[in-house]
């Protein structure tokens, strides 16, 4: 089992002029190669600030990002593009890009000054869009596709990138049922085909328990990273909402509304 | 793979059409030179009247090449600008470069009068103009960069850029208010902008300056790709944004600066240009988009030129008005046949 990205003793918030704003401290995750981590916590609780904090574009209070046993801050924006890849929420301008020249941007920490593609990354940018299985839409542009399928292609450009470690943030978002279960199967799919190890942050805790192979909870007192059902039997997911109108039923595994 | 080929089709269309225009840019004019001349001419040869060969050689043909230089230039600025700051609206007069240039030229027409006569002519001549000119452009590109330092939003420096515009014409209205009419004539005349009047030294400056704005513009290719998908997954490809970004604007200001120094504030090429580039190659890709929008500039601005001197017609009419007359209803009909404006 080989460890990517691996944080010690990190404590990540905000430093403003008047104060210093703690979310989570002491945090000492690790991920391994081949694993599907999910990232789960109610709004607001700093899923996004521990994304970027161990992404590198946001520094630490305190502690160290390891990536592959170097600190993350150490990197240079072209070696750290080679080893992590995102898929981001935001929306994208306007543009007349085609699904397979988007896919293909995933490659430019690889290409020459101009962006010229080689064999070697047309090979990737095909291998990318068969695991994703889009094929069918390279020639469409950006704009003519559903949500879900941008979503997909939004996840091959990160394959293209041929990182070993993947992260997206909220990629579930916006997409029905079907949609959700087919994305969490994808990403289900790609860490056991390409062993990357892919971290994703959702609010469907529900599909994130069955899929995923570890999951960590965000709680304003502490964070933990663990398999779904050992979190299940420390009774984990209970702490995760202060409501008491929902529970989480630890047989059947979900949340229960009173 | 049929892109390709279609592709480079259309550019050795657009390259001959270049070519075209530029020799059909010298060939008319108010007086009539049978073509073989201006052939004979160009190649070096003597021309059956010389003053047919003197109005080639040192009016026509400088005004040919101005015309190609600022067309590019423009072009390719306003191509960058929409790319940057993902915004199809975008041009080198939104940065307020123009803008600045034409408040350091009204400043020293408009504002001579309140100065003693003596340094009054000092002042107004051609060169001054140039030098303000210049300096205005620049001092609002050390502007741009300082808010570009400060904010990171690029929203804010576009509107830097209008406020700086507004701010412009009010100060222009003030100094109109309190100027002589043959101050105000100066000044219209200058911002109606003209290609002609250019010395073959004034010619040298303005194509280092343009050159070294496209080497740079050519450079940030792969870059403005990347941006294609945002910032921050620019980022996460490697980039490193705060570099391109101020190499960008630093390419910017250099073709807008140098050009409106010395042809004057030329609007709609840098707005219109590149989108007829994207309507006619149908991609965002730079590699292609350069070149287009590059070919495009030199012939929308040698035809502009063209029509700015009908023949049959003494007098020239001002560029500007030109470029603004085609250049308008451009965009207006790209918005309408394209809701999904790029």
């Amino acid at each position: 089992m080989t460890t990517i990205l691996k944080t010690s003793n990190l404590s990540i918030g905000y430093t403003s002029k008047k104060a210093t704003v703690l979310i989570a401290k002491q945090l000492n995750l690790n991920l391994v190669a081949g694993k599907l981590v999910a990232l789960i916590g109610a709004n607001g609780i700093g899923k996004s600030t521990l994304l970027r904090t161990i992404t590198g574009i946001q520094h630490p209070l305190e502690g160290t990002v390891f990536l592959n046993d170097k600190n993350i801050a150490n990197y240079k924006p072209l070696d750290l593009a080679q080893q992590l890849s995102l898929v981001l929420t935001e929306k994208l301008p306007p543009s007349n890009l085609s699904v397979f020249e988007l896919v293909a941007l995933g490659r430019q920490p690889y290409t020459n000054w101009i962006g010229t593609l080689t064999q070697t990354d047309i090979d990737k940018v095909q291998q990318a869009l068969e695991l994703t299985q889009i094929e069918h839409l390279t020639q469409k542009k950006h704009y003519e596709i559903s949500d879900g399928q941008l979503q997909k292609v939004l996840i091959a450009r990160a394959l293209a990138q041929d990182t070993p470690l993947i992260i997206l943030d909220e990629p579930t978002t916006h997409l029905d049922l079907l949609h959700k279960v087919s994305l969490f199967k994808l990403l289900k799919k790609l860490t056991q085909e390409t062993n990357k190890c892919i971290l994703f942050s959702t609010h469907d805790i529900d599909l994130a328990i069955q899929l995923s192979d570890e999951m960590i909870i965000m709680t304003p007192e502490m964070v933990v990273q663990d398999e779904p059902q050992h979190l299940i039997s420390k009774g984990s997911f209970n702490t995760l909402f202060k409501d008491e109108n929902i529970t989480f039923d630890t047989e059947k595994g979900k949340f229960i509304i009173r | 793979m049929i892109d390709k080929k279609r592709n480079s089709i259309l550019f050795s269309i657009l390259g001959l059409a270049l070519l075209f225009m530029f020799i059909l840019d010298i060939s008319l004019g108010s007086v009539t030179i049978p073509f073989k001349e201006v052939f004979t001419s160009l190649t070096g040869g003597e021309a059956s009247k010389s003053t047919w060969e003197y109005i080639i050689i040192n009016y026509r043909l400088p005004k040919a090449i101005t015309a190609v230089l600022v067309g590019v230039g423009l072009a390719i600025s306003g191509l960058l600008m929409q790319t940057l700051f993902r915004n199809p609206l975008a041009g080198p007069d939104v940065l307020g470069l123009s803008s600045g240039a034409i408040l350091a030229v009204a400043v020293v027409i408009l504002g001579a009068g309140l100065l003693p006569s003596f340094l009054q002519s000092i002042l107004v001549s051609s060169y001054t103009l140039v030098l303000a000119s210049t300096l205005g452009s620049t001092a609002v590109l050390l502007l741009v960069l300082l808010v570009a330092q400060r904010l990171r939003n690029t929203m804010a420096i576009l509107i830097v850029g209008l406020m700086f515009g507004s701010f412009t014409s009010a100060i222009v209205g003030v100094l109109t208010y309190f100027s002589s009419a043959e101050q105000l004539q100066k000044f219209t005349f200058w911002s109606l902008g003209s290609l002609g009047n250019l010395s073959w030294s004034s010619i040298a400056i303005l194509a280092v300056c343009v050159g070294l704005g496209l080497l740079l513009s050519a450079a940030s290719i792969k870059p403005l790709n990347a941006l294609l998908l945002g910032e921050n997954y620019a980022k996460s490809m490697g980039l490193n944004y705060t570099r391109v970004r101020l190499i960008i604007i630093f390419a910017t200001s250099i073709l807008a600066g140098s050009i409106t120094a010395f042809a004057g504030p030329i609007a709609f090429i840098g707005l219109a240009v590149p989108h007829i580039a994207k309507l006619t190659f149908q991609t965002s890709n730079h590699a292609v988009l350069y070149w287009s929008t590059f070919f495009y500039g030199g012939i929308i601005m040698l035809f502009c030129d063209i029509a700015s001197q009908l023949p049959g017609l003494d007098t020239t009419l001002p560029i500007n008005a030109i470029t603004s007359i085609i250049g308008a209803p451009v965009v207006i009909y790209l918005l309408m046949k394209k809701r999904n404006f790029q």
